[in-house]
């Protein structure tokens, strides 16, 4: 419980520094660089290798490929859909979230399982 | 074109939009340890890279951006959307930074101590993340 507890707060903090650190920077399209920040990992990581030691580590870092890949393809049809759609950012976002789970999981089938 | 630091954002923001990101990130952080613990690396490390806070934050731009337009009587819809897209973009290409980082934590977790390994990835993820949108200006 301690731990878990641990993790969200520092989870938590990580998130909203990179997430104010983006809000201030110009041009917004530099700023977004801040919405792929590694903050979830950076709070996760340092407590795994910790609790569960470097191998365990590492193999979380190979599986993070793959959830960056499917960032890539969510983010990008997000971009593209905002460009052209007339739905607001909170629809789009919500709608496109199954192609994070689905490039995910496919990474996972073809190349992690 | 050049980077610029505009502390007027932190002002448009407030406390409860900080407040929502805190919960979000601590929500998808316990989530991705709970999911690590139950089925393994293999599966939670694939949630480290889970977009945890891009939808807060791609709304709460459009949301600033079409107040902006209407504190000057125009309307501002399709102009909020174009830049949560270009948002958007810009987070799709730091995601090439957040291979990056997973491949160096891979590669070197087992090899060096874990702090080096960690400065070296973010420091990495930093530097790839900013090559990508150098280049992708100059296209």
């Amino acid at each position: 419980m301690t731990e878990l507890l641990l993790r969200f707060l520092i989870g938590g903090a990580v998130v909203s520094l990179f997430a104010a650190i983006g809000d201030l920077l110009r041009p917004k399209s530099f700023a977004g660089l801040f919405g792929a920040a590694p903050s979830v990992a950076l709070a996760t990581l340092a407590l795994a290798v910790r609790s569960n030691g470097a191998l365990y580590t590492s193999l979380e870092g190979r599986s993070m490929i793959a959830g960056s890949v499917a960032m890539f393809v969510y983010a990008y049809a997000v971009s593209c859909v905002m460009m052209r759609g007339t739905r607001s950012a909170l629809c789009v976002t919500a709608w496109a979230m199954p192609l994070w789970f689905g490039a995910a999981g496919l990474l996972w089938l073809v190349w992690l399982r | 074109m050049q980077i610029k630091i505009d502390t007027s954002a932190w002002k448009q923001t407030g406390w409860h939009e900080y407040a929502l990101r805190f919960l979000f990130g601590g929500t998808v952080t316990c989530l991705a340890g709970i999911i690590a613990t139950q089925y393994g690396p293999v599966v939670g490390g694939v949630f480290l890279a889970f977009p945890a806070i891009f939808p807060a934050s791609v709304t709460l731009i459009q949301k600033h951006e079409e107040r902006k337009k209407t504190e000057h009587g125009l309307k501002g819809e399709r102009r909020a959307r174009q830049v949560a897209s270009v948002e958007a973009a810009g987070t799709a290409m730091g995601s090439a930074g957040l291979v990056t980082f997973g491949l160096i934590v891979w590669q070197m977790m087992p090899k060096y101590g874990a702090v080096l390994v960690i400065a070296s990835a973010t420091l990495c993820w930093g530097l790839v993340a900013l090559v990508m949108w150098l280049a992708h200006k100059r296209i």
